[in-house]
């Protein structure tokens, strides 16, 4: 079986994996790391978003092979050391959860947008596509804004 | 209150066995005498002259009062336990999807025994037969329920722990003070709960009051509290099923039919056993299972997989069929207008709509000869430990069954399918499994709101409502578990709980005269399920719209005419906030609206306001301004979530978000085609008012759904000049 080396919340990792296998998987399966969500499988719900060298993707839709040497940040790593992102931090201060389930992918869609667009405007936010079923997107939108701003 | 309290009773009188290894503090509290709540009809004030209706039955007495008297009948059975470590553990007899009751129970533990938040522990409580369905969680009930028993077990266990410090210090009783997880004495020694744990268990009879405290000694009650597992959720650390970590536990996942609850013929898996990971190849009832090494190559192997299908429960039915059954199902009106008289009538149709809740359905079971686990979130965890024993041929006690967190659920996980599934292959191949529903599983094979049809009518004269008639059928409702069953333990007759739900939870807000209400249900083998807010949903969001097209009959604008005939204060309370906070009627450009809309349940009332844009290539609602008067604020935070969460749901399911059935299937495969509303669809204004908050807790998880969706139809038909009669408008 193919191998492949990238960095993954900032630790190198090597993983043997069939060259198909999408990453959610080899995140969720092979690391055991399960931050990433399993919503659709297939690109849509973005309950999966992680960072790509800090672009915001869905890990449902690539492998192993897509990542190769590039740096893949789970929710568990968006925060060094057991601390807490801005955007981690607003979306406690809003009380934004419900469920919880999306919000992992919720949270890396907008520290990736922060990061483009430090001050998005509500057009910006509207072109999130992360599904939250429990109807949490007025809080989502506070929270980005309180992040925007600390 | 108590009768009396009996530490000993753990070790003699322990249906549960739960007690018995136990070193620790433990009360057993006696039920008390069972009291069934009255009514809460207010007559109308003196300025409204209208047309009287006599009490429904919902307002003597309602779907979350079987509840609560199904818990009450269990009180005696509920724990806490103070840990020598000075941990307050209140284990939770219900589900957490998202409602936020983990932290409302929390708050009215901490303040009722006066600890630190921080050191109240709320775990799911494992599956129990003697709870029964006082475990189940539904028709926005939890904290209703649980309130009178856990403030009583509370209150209980602070006065013996009171006694007990007390005793250690030979001072009196009356004179000890408690806060932050501890007792202390007038000179300023404490001692921790935990310190005192093993001497309270001890404690005879307490020495000061077992009563809960005042409300004016509330603490953190009516507080707005962030969740309490905040932390954990945002840093990825919150463990749903499929992230248990159950060693050796296979991924797995199962192959559906083309067609609803279509059969296994047979099937060939020889190839899939050939790809690289499969583990096995098992049939189920419900199709073919592929357990692999890991998910990805469970999924893989599935195409590999060749099977011969047998025919579904509702090939070659579709939507228009159902349709027109259902239109013929509605007998016709028994109230025919006078000469003098004018009627005001529509038709309404609801598409069938899926709960897609993030979460697709997953569980883990670890079947063994004699013994089973499974990992569970279900709102009915004894329904889903039976059905499991029932499938792998166990006792129920051999069955344990982890509630875990679950990713929302909006009535799906009343049923656990996964869990019988998952059981079933784990027994099959002597291996523990986890089991993963997909996305188009849970769309297509997952469950419905049903379709319904409403025909309502009134008749008015001299600016009075005179009678009032609401048809509504539907496609028959699986109540076979959760609420359905605590209505079967209270006595209604298995045929008849459909009506016997409608009958509790429906009630006309308004003065209409003679109101007549009918639920006929047309019966399709299909797997439907309750749907937040059940009935009302779909009634109530009827009603409201003809509430509208009332108003605009008796030329009254559908505020005023709404406080004219409304039948409660509470109601007009809600209705006058949402219409000051929200401005109503000011002034709009043409193409843009605002609605309103109310509904009470629960012993909660609620009532939105929207704004909403229609110029656009889909409507958008820009605005949104809710009221609720939902008695007790446990947590103003959590109860604004639910109005918002429900919001949502108004908005997609009145503009956005169905199932069409095409020829016995779903055609909705994603959330690329059922189109729930996202960041987009929400309104970038938000607020909602609490008002009232006395007595007792209100229900409020599904309160709002009904209102949200009846002031959003009642805006879009504003706004465009249509009158909606179909829903999702955009389907
Ligand atoms: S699971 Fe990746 S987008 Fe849905
Ligand atoms: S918080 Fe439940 S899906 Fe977003």
């Amino acid at each position: 079986m193919p191998s492949y080396a990238f960095k993954l919340n900032d630790k190198n990792v090597t993983v043997e994996a069939p060259a198909d296998m999408s990453l959610l998987w080899v995140l969720r399966d092979l690391l055991g790391v399960t931050g990433p969500k399993y919503g659709c499988g297939v690109g849509v719900c973005r309950a999966c978003t992680c960072h790509v060298n800090g672009q915001a993707v869905q890990v449902c839709t690539l492998t192993a092979a897509d990542v190769v040497g590039k740096k893949v940040t789970t929710i568990e790593g968006l925060a060094p050391d057991g601390g807490l992102h801005p955007v981690q931090q607003a979306w406690m201060d809003e009380d934004v959860a419900q469920c919880g389930f999306c919000q992992p992918g919720q949270i890396m869609q907008a520290a990736a947008l922060l990061k483009a667009k430090p001050r998005p405007s509500d057009a910006d936010i509207d072109k999130i596509m992360n599904v939250c079923r429990c109807g949490t997107y007025c809080r989502i939108r506070k929270a980005i804004k309180r992040a925007a701003t600390t | 209150m108590p009768a009396h309290a009996s530490p000993d009773a753990g070790q003699s009188e322990d249906p549960a066995g739960l007690l018995t290894r136990r070193r620790f503090l433990t009360y057993v509290v006696a039920a008390p005498v069972l009291t069934v709540a009255a009514s809460s009809v207010i007559t109308p004030g003196k300025a409204y002259a209208v047309v009287p209706s006599p009490p429904q039955p919902e307002n003597i007495l309602d779907l979350g009062d079987v509840m609560v008297a199904a818990t009450k009948q269990v009180e005696d059975l509920l724990v806490l336990e103070v840990t020598p470590d000075n941990r307050v553990v209140f284990r939770v007899p219900r589900a957490e999807v998202g409602q936020g009751i983990t932290t409302a129970l929390a708050m009215v533990v901490a303040d009722e025994i006066d600890a630190r938040l921080t050191d109240v522990e709320v775990p799911l409580e494992e599956a129990r037969q003697d709870l029964g369905t006082a475990q189940s969680t539904g028709g926005s009930s939890s904290v209703r329920a649980l309130w009178d028993p856990v403030r009583s077990i509370a209150a209980e266990a602070r006065a013996r722990l009171v006694t007990a410090a007390a005793e250690r210090w030979d001072l009196p009783a009356r004179s000890l003070s408690t806060r932050d997880t501890a007792v202390w004495a007038p000179d300023g020694r404490s001692a921790t709960y935990g310190s005192l744990t093993e001497a309270a268990a001890e404690v005879a009879v307490p020495a000061v009051s077992t009563d809960p405290k005042p409300s004016s000694e509330y603490r953190l009650i009516g507080k707005s509290t962030p969740r309490i597992d905040a932390r954990s959720i945002v840093t990825g650390q919150a463990r749903f099923a499929l992230d248990v970590d159950v060693s050796g536990a296979l991924p797995t996942v199962v192959i559906r039919p083309p067609t609803l609850k279509g059969t296994v013929e047979s099937y060939d898996g020889s190839a899939a056993l050939r790809m690289p990971g499969v583990m096995a190849v098992t049939e189920l009832p419900s199709g073919v299972a592929v357990t692999a090494k890991t998910f990805d190559q469970a999924l893989k192997a599935r195409s590999a997989v060749d099977v011969t299908w047998g025919r579904g429960t509702v090939d070659g039915v579709s939507d228009a069929e159902i349709k027109e059954r259902l239109a013929k199902a509605i007998p016709s009106s028994t109230l025919p207008a006078l000469l003098d008289q004018r009627v005001v009538d529509a038709t309404f149709d609801f598409a069938f709509v899926n709960h897609a809740p993030m979460e697709v359905g997953s569980a883990v079971a670890d079947v063994q000869s004699g013994s089973a686990e499974v990992w569970l979130a279900t709102k009915s965890p004894t329904g889903a430990q039976s059905a499991v024993a029932e499938a792998v041929e166990l006792d129920v006690d051999q069955v344990t069954l982890h509630v875990v967190r679950g990713g929302g659920s909006f009535g799906r996980r009343i049923y656990h399918e996964p869990a019988v599934e998952a059981a079933l292959v784990s027994q099959a191949i002597g291996k523990p499994v986890k089991l993963m529903w997909t996305r188009n599983d849970d769309m297509r094979h997952g469950r419905v709101r049903p379709r319904s049809h409403h025909k309502l009518r009134a008749v008015h004269a001299a600016g009075q409502v005179l009678s009032y008639e609401h048809r509504m059928s539907c496609v028959e409702l699986d109540l076979g578990s959760g609420t359905g069953q605590a209505l079967v333990d209270a006595g209604y007759v298995n045929p008849t709980v459909g009506s016997a739900f409608y009958t509790l939870s429906q009630s006309c807000p308004y003065h209409f005269g003679v109101v007549t209400e009918s639920l006929n249900e047309v019966s399709y083998d299909m797997p439907t399920a309750t749907w937040r807010s059940v009935y009302s949903g779909q009634a109530r969001t009827a009603e409201e719209i003809l509430v509208d097209e009332i108003a605009k009959a008796l030329g009254t604008d559908a505020v005023v005419m709404r406080k004219k005939f409304l039948k409660t204060a509470e109601a007009r309370a809600v209705l006058d906030k949402v219409a000051t906070e929200g401005e109503w009627g000011r002034a709009m450009s043409s193409g843009t609206a605002q609605g309103v809309a109310l509904h009470g349940e629960y012993r909660s009332i609620a009532a939105c306001l929207v704004e909403i844009d229609c110029r656009g290539t889909k409507p958008r609602v820009t605005k949104a301004v809710m009221a609720l008067d939902v008695g007790r604020q446990v947590n103003p935070s959590g109860l604004r979530a639910q109005a918002m969460g429900s919001l949502m749901d108004g908005i997609s399911t009145v503009l956005l978000a169905g199932n069409h059935l095409d020829d016995g299937a779903f055609r909705e495969g994603s959330f690329s085609d059922f189109q729930y509303a996202r960041q987009a669809d929400a309104p970038l204004e938000c607020d909602v008012h609490l008002v009232g908050g006395t007595g007792k807790p209100g229900g409020v998880g599904e309160l709002c759904v009904p209102a949200a969706a009846g002031a959003v139809a009642n805006a879009y038909a504003r706004a465009t000049g249509k009158k909606p009669r179909t829903f999702p408008i955009n389907f």
